[in-house]
């Protein structure tokens, strides 16, 4: 297919994907916001849950350039939620996935273009002040339900093409990111002083961490016991059986690769392989000696590495000054 | 209802409904406005949903809009059909005639027939294509004929369009939308099938494929996702099955066109493109062009691709060489015009120029090269101030202008604000060239919405119908 289809369709899935962890994040950070366990101990830390959609997203110094002075959750969820001037909102992800499926409406079933636009006409007309009356927490679940909807529609409607394996493509890296900043930034940057580690505002910041990944019951499920670092470092990165984890993500974009690449993408499907097997011969105690946030910045890094290689091979066309004879 | 001043398609000056138009009465009888509404409402959301649109040049930032469309169809018989059908592809026939002789030996010149000015000294002439020889001799691939109706057998050709004509898309989605939101009504009205026009797109863009070519491979050219009629684009390009590609997408190596795909460069072997000429390839025309393709010409000038419709077939639907059309007809065809031109002032004429300034609030004047019903004067619908700035328009340079009396165009039952009312239409039947040059039975039917008004442009608040020929 056309490299400009496929990088639409490739940054079209990962526009939706973007928003619903967005949704899920701010989501989580709302609950934790309500809860009294919140970190109280400075007049500055106790909005400091909403700094998380800031820094996962790399958005900080944009946010203070907007709003200066100290951070309040209403500016926050008002920058991260409708605000079109920033790239990384809600409306901003939905917009530009929808302008996506506009570009390539041909390579896309009617049935997807109708739900993703049907969903962006819906964005379009939503107003915060009538959000924050009705129960934001509503909105996000509304997000991630026509994320969840539109891959639905996708999968039951699509040929299984090309296409169909960059939409997957788009998913999957997206996600993959998304689980790494997520857990990086819990890692190192919550809790208020190392006495806390344990205590009560942990346990909830780790529970909030795994219901943003859906992954919350999983660990009920796998583990049977308290909530701790490591055995959630187990569950999000290491387990391939839980759908956000980072192993469950890397062997759908391995899979995906070995089918799309040829002779002329060695190096993406190579990159991949490496990164896969990484994980999946992988073990906690590694992770642990090294450090979750040294570990987590190099699969950053190789994931970076990696969507820099698919670009260049799939997705960005390179237009050299041909020779024309007149 | 009122009294019909033009001729009513669906009712007789007296009031009875035309044969053609008894089915229809009778399932629209006792029909609530209510429900009418209802139904009106569900298309309108579901042109939005679905996000059939046009952008509207000059808008703010081009905003999409959906067309207006209206939930009752017109009807054509099909004994009037078949006049639209011979008139249109006659005119094709001797158009595309025309072309071939004009950009090789001339002879329509030479007899005398229509002036070598005419010809030559039209901007839209290519002196590029003289002595070119396109796949099977086809110039105009897709053309749209506008016709009017002003009496029961009576039709008139409005203007030929025979570069980048659009709105077939809808003439396609329009009919998708009656069957969704009226299923019933098919089975009781014997209405003859469009679908297939993509199909027989396909078909004649793969059969004028440069010679040898045994597996084509065609494209969709498009200017991209801001041009007002991209909808159109992508839906063809979907409906055929085949790539739309931007400019961008498209690259010349050796006089040979290829395609930037995930698997490499793929070679293109048929281009339908929605670009203007000018726009093609900024090495050979316009070298300001961002959207075209360098070296594209060279390429279709090696016999390399094929560019549908051909390069420089502009200067057969300007509005100044299309008072010479029937003639046309005669000289290449032998035949008689099926369908007449409306009787045409030419300004650059004094005669017709004396008698146009003194008329002017009797009649339409266009713009030469105009289109989309943009710089047009509709002088019983404009105040004394239009009519006295438009003089001075025609004024600066009468070659510019032409002038045609007001039509008493048919008007068709359409559902406004909650009534039923009679608003006046055309109908732009869609000619396919190739393999032969045929159309599917249909159309696209524009009907001006605002009372009165003969203006129907999408681009100027008209809304379109579904057009529904019948098979017996």
């Amino acid at each position: 297919m056309l490299s400009r289809a496929a990088n639409n369709l490739y940054w079209m899935s990962r526009h939706i994907e973007r928003a619903e962890n967005t949704a899920r994040l701010l989501d989580v950070t709302h609950r934790m916001s309500l809860l009294p366990y919140r970190i109280h101990e400075t007049e500055q830390s106790w909005a400091e849950p909403w700094a998380l959609p800031l820094i996962i997203n790399g958005l900080a110094s944009n946010y203070y350039e907007r709003y200066p002075g100290p951070l309040s959750p209403d500016q926050v969820l008002r920058f991260m939620v409708l605000d079109p001037a920033n790239p990384s909102s809600l409306y901003s992800c939905v917009q530009s996935a929808r302008e996506n499926a506009r570009t390539v409406r041909g390579a896309i079933t009617s049935e997807m273009y109708e739900d993703i636009n049907a969903t962006w006409l819906e964005m379009r007309n939503q107003d915060h002040d009538r959000l924050q009356a009705g129960g934001i927490g509503e909105f996000f679940e509304w997000v991630k339900i026509r994320s969840h909807q539109f891959r639905g529609v996708t999968f039951g409607t699509m040929l299984r093409d090309e296409g169909y394996n960059f939409i997957r493509l788009g998913t999957f890296i997206e996600r993959a990111d998304n689980t790494a900043r997520l857990l990086d930034v819990k890692y190192h940057t919550l809790l208020p002083s190392a006495a806390d580690v344990g205590g009560a505002v942990d346990y909830y910041q780790w529970g909030a961490l795994l219901r943003s990944l859906s992954a919350f019951d999983a660990y009920r499920k796998v583990y049977r016991d308290l909530i701790t670092p490591t055995k959630v470092t187990e569950l999000l990165v290491l387990r391939d059986d839980v759908p956000r984890s980072l192993h469950a993500c890397m062997n759908d974009i391995y899979d995906i690769l070995k089918v799309i690449c040829d002779d002329s993408s060695l190096e993406a499907e190579r990159l991949a392989g490496e990164l896969h097997a990484q994980l999946h011969y992988g073990r906690t105690e590694q992770i642990i000696a090294l450090g979750l946030h040294e570990y987590l910045m190099a699969f950053l890094g190789k994931l970076m590495l990696l969507t820099t290689e698919i670009n260049r091979d799939f997705l960005v066309p390179v237009y050299t000054q041909q020779q024309v004879m007149p | 209802m009122n009294k019909p001043v033009s001729y009513n398609e669906m009712y007789s000056a007296d009031g009875a409904v035309h044969a053609h138009y008894q089915s229809y009465a009778q399932w629209l009888d006792g029909k609530p406005m209510d429900y009418l509404l209802q139904k009106q409402r569900e298309a309108d959301t579901l042109f939005t949903r679905l996000g059939i649109t046009f952008a509207v040049y000059g808008d703010e930032g081009g905003v999409e809009r959906s067309i207006p469309f209206d939930i009752i169809p017109r009807i054509i018989r099909k004994a009037a059909w078949k006049t639209v059908s011979n008139g249109a592809c006659q005119r094709v026939r001797a158009l595309n005639a025309f072309l071939k002789d004009i950009y090789h030996d001339q002879e329509i010149i030479k007899a005398g027939v229509i002036p070598a000015q005419q010809v030559l000294g039209n901007k839209l002439y290519r002196p590029e294509m003289r002595g070119f020889q396109v796949p099977g001799d086809v110039y105009v691939h897709v053309a749209g004929i506008d016709i009017v109706k002003t009496g029961q057998d009576q039709f008139y050709v409005l203007e030929d369009n025979l570069r980048t004509p659009s709105g077939v898309s809808y003439m396609l989605e329009n009919r998708k939308m009656m069957m969704r939101l009226f299923p019933e009504l098919f089975a009781a009205v014997p209405v003859a099938p469009v679908e297939h026009y993509t199909d027989v797109l396909l078909d004649n863009l793969r059969a004028v494929a440069p010679a040898g070519v045994t597996n084509p491979t065609v494209v969709v050219l498009t200017p991209g996702s801001y041009n007002s009629a991209y909808f159109e684009h992508a839906f063809l390009a979907q409906q055929m099955g085949v790539e739309l590609v931007e400019g961008l997408d498209l690259s010349v190596t050796n006089n040979r066109v290829y395609m930037r795909t995930t698997r490499g460069p793929q070679r293109v072997d048929v281009i339908y493109r929605r670009i203007d000429d000018d726009f093609l390839d900024p090495l050979a025309f316009r070298a300001d062009s961002a959207l075209g393709v360098p070296g594209l010409f060279a390429a279709y000038k090696a016999g390399n691709v094929t560019l549908a419709n051909a390069i420089g077939s502009g200067v057969a639907d300007d509005k100044s060489t299309y008072i010479y059309v029937p003639e046309m007809i005669r000289f290449y065809l032998g035949e008689e015009p099926i369908i007449n031109n409306v009787p045409t002032w030419r300004l650059d004429r004094s005669d017709d120029l004396k008698y146009v300034l003194a008329h002017l609030p009797e009649l339409v004047v266009k713009e030469v090269q105009g289109s989309g019903g943009y710089g047009m004067l509709v002088g019983p619908a404009s105040t004394t101030q239009q009519i006295a700035d438009f003089r001075e328009r025609i004024l600066h340079s009468p070659a510019n202008y032409i002038a045609q009396p007001t039509l008493a165009l048919s008007t068709c039952p359409t559902f406004c604000d909650s009534s039923i009312v009679p608003r006046h239409v055309d109908l732009r039947p869609y000619v396919l060239s190739g393999k032969t040059v045929t159309l599917v039975p249909g159309g696209l039917t524009r009907v001006a919405l605002r009372e009165g008004s003969l203006v129907v442009n999408s681009s100027q608040g008209g809304g379109t119908k579904d057009t529904w020929v019948l098979e017996e």
